[in-house]
């Protein structure tokens, strides 16, 4: 699939980030290609998530348009600048958060972000109220001057944010930023990255979790083996995979058709997926929103149905993957995450 | 698999005719400065962090001195017509010469583990000269040697060294086995990033130090060695440095030996210095 941009190396085309074609490969002819030809646009002020499981070239894809890395094919524009021919002013425009917090470990956390800020041509005063600042709200004044080395993950986690936002950069890589953490943690790092769309960054996420990806992004491109094998927005994504799965366990199984039926009637956006399954005593409904969801349960409800068990079930990547591609992903030992409504 | 077609769900945006950017990226000689005087301090506050990364360049002279004036003082001292005293004198600037090699050493290995860490992804992706990264660590490490240095003559002091010129030829000497030095660390720099293990580079080193060190008239005058090893010992720049700093610590000729020195150093710069910043930059 591609998507034809009108003006692909003019103008402004309101896109942060132009992908075009990037191929990266490793160790040689013979070797796996991380990258076979991806296009992809981040249209500014907006969070792109890109989705794939293990070894799909997220983070090779990242590491070249950081620079880090150099692809063999392709064209990739970030804020303007060519990656490959303006590599130099590019670094002014971006900042980056890997998987593995990059920061120094014996620093402190105030003086990880000093430097940072000296590096970034900040004056001296500048940098210490900046890293002030920083500490503060991602709530790490109290181990401001403690080194890195005795934060736990998440705290790390945090003032690796703090360091990629320093010198305020208009496009912000987030590569994995929730890999490894536990729930809590990860909410926070959440939060963080929507106050900072809000105040008008675009991010390019990678990320293994549709939920991670729900939650934070707008737009979806989903990758595998190198590949772009889907994109678009969230919603029609969602649409297309059947976004969330109502689980019910109806009191009498024998109802179960009956039910089917109540809830196809209602005519709802893609709720003629509503599958019932004796064997399991479930009934699967596709929802798309929270209002179909209360929509649902209300019906129900009204109905007389007795309902014993009831759950919501977030499509894991394998069932994203299964949807798109009709076949499995390249890893698919991802485990399906459930949670309970 | 035909892709969805893009939703308009995010604020409209008036398009701005801008063309494609083409400003420069220069970074100017006060950044530049900036940038070194920022990551001198990141290298000077690990080391207040980690203290025992010290150790080297405080015991290390005290234990060569003890070790080299104690073990051949008395003979070598009396083979050069005096005794362990005059040893004292002949050791202490070779030993200057060796302690530069042997903390050139340690920054290879230092660089190699520093360089598998995530800190210099995120100085690669920043706007600064990526030689800059690599010129805060010499500095840092410059300033260890003239720690090292200093242990060094005062334990020469100690035993018995007589400065018999004046304190500038001594400053003169001391600046020599800096500049040799940090010519050295170039190389040692270069080897960090090209080779996969800290043990790796230093396995590689002590092959090459060990001749180098004891082919050279650091430790005992070449006279006594057979032809081909003074041939040997009169080309390795670290007799030369020796000689030098021998030369204008205790008098003598000394031009010979310092242009010697000092074109070593800067041919060794010239050409490992940009090896190992393109090293640097292509490393990912």
């Amino acid at each position: 699939m591609t998507r034809i941009d009108k003006n692909p190396n003019g103008g402004r085309t309101g896109n942060a980030v132009e992908v075009r074609g990037l191929v990266k490969q490793y160790g040689g002819p013979q070797g796996t290609r991380a990258l076979d030809g991806i296009d992809l646009d981040v249209r500014e002020g907006t969070v792109l998530g890109v989705l794939g499981p293990n070894g799909a070239g997220k983070t090779t894809l990242v590491r070249i348009l950081s620079t880090l890395v150099q692809p063999d094919a392709g064209t990739a524009m970030v804020a303007g600048y060519d990656v490959l021919r303006q590599p130099r002013q590019l670094r002014r425009t971006i900042g980056l958060t890997g998987q593995y917090a990059s920061v120094d470990e014996k620093l402190s956390g105030w003086e990880n972000l000093y430097m940072i800020g000296r590096l970034l041509d900040l004056s001296r005063k500048d940098a210490r109220h900046r890293s002030d600042e920083l500490l503060e709200r991602f709530s790490l004044t109290d181990a401001a001057k403690k080194p890195a080395m005795q934060y736990s993950g998440g705290m790390r986690r945090r003032l690796d944010l703090a360091a990629s936002m320093i010198g305020r950069p208009s496009v912000l890589y987030l590569d994995e930023p929730t890999t490894g953490l536990d729930p809590r943690t990860r909410n926070e790092v959440w939060d963080e990255v929507q106050r900072m769309v809000a105040e008008g960054a675009t991010v390019l996420l990678t990320t293994q979790y549709m939920e991670e990806a729900e939650q934070l992004a707008s737009e979806l491109t989903v990758i595998d083996r190198g590949r772009v094998i889907a994109s678009g927005g969230v919603d029609e994504l969602k649409a297309k995979v059947g976004g969330r799965t109502l689980q019910i366990r109806p009191v009498d199984p024998a109802q179960l058709p009956a039910m089917a039926r109540a809830i196809t009637e209602t005519g709802l956006d893609g709720i003629s997926g509503t599958q019932a399954v004796p064997d399991e005593g479930l009934l699967y409904v596709p929802i798309l929103s929270d209002e179909q969801l209360t929509a649902v349960v209300g019906l129900l409800g009204e109905r007389g149905f007795g309902i014993a068990h009831i759950g919501t079930h977030l499509p894991s990547l394998d069932e994203v993957f299964l949807a798109i591609t009709g076949q499995k992903s390249s890893v698919s030992d991802t485990a399906p995450e459930e949670i309970a409504a | 698999m035909s892709a969805t077609t893009l939703s308009t769900s995010a604020p409209e945006r008036t398009p701005t005719p801008a063309p494609v950017r083409t400003d420069e990226g220069r970074i100017g000689l006060r950044a530049n400065f900036r940038h070194i005087g920022a990551l001198v301090r990141r290298n000077a506050l690990q080391i207040k962090q980690d203290p025992e990364s010290m150790f080297d360049v405080l015991l290390m002279p005290v234990i060569f001195t003890l070790l080299f004036v104690y073990v051949f003082g008395g003979s070598v001292g009396a083979s050069l017509g005096g005794n362990r005293d005059a040893y004292v004198n002949y050791v202490i600037p070779g030993l200057m010469a060796m302690m530069g090699m042997n903390i050139a050493m340690a920054v290879g290995t230092g660089m190699n583990d520093d360089f598998r860490k995530g800190v210099m992804d995120r100085f690669r992706t920043m706007p600064i000269a990526r030689s800059s990264v690599l010129i805060a660590k010499i500095v840092v490490e410059i300033g260890r040697m003239l720690v090292a240095t200093a242990i060094l003559l005062g334990m020469g002091f100690l035993l018995g060294m007589e400065i018999k010129t004046s304190v500038l030829d001594l400053a003169g000497a001391v600046g020599l086995s800096l500049a040799f030095g940090a010519s050295l660390m170039w190389i040692f720099i270069l080897l960090g990033l090209t080779m996969k293990t800290a043990q790796a580079v230093q396995g590689v080193a002590m092959l090459v130090l060990m001749p180098l060190q004891f082919g050279s008239s650091i430790f005992a005058p070449p006279s006594t060695m057979p032809g081909w090893l003074q041939t040997f010992t009169d080309y390795n720049p670290l007799s030369n440095l020796a000689d030098a700093a021998r030369g204008l610590i205790n008098g003598g000729p000394v031009a010979h030996s310092v242009w010697m020195t000092l074109a070593w150093a800067a041919g060794i710069t010239v050409v490992t210095a940009p090896l190992a910043v393109a090293k640097f930059r292509k490393k990912s």
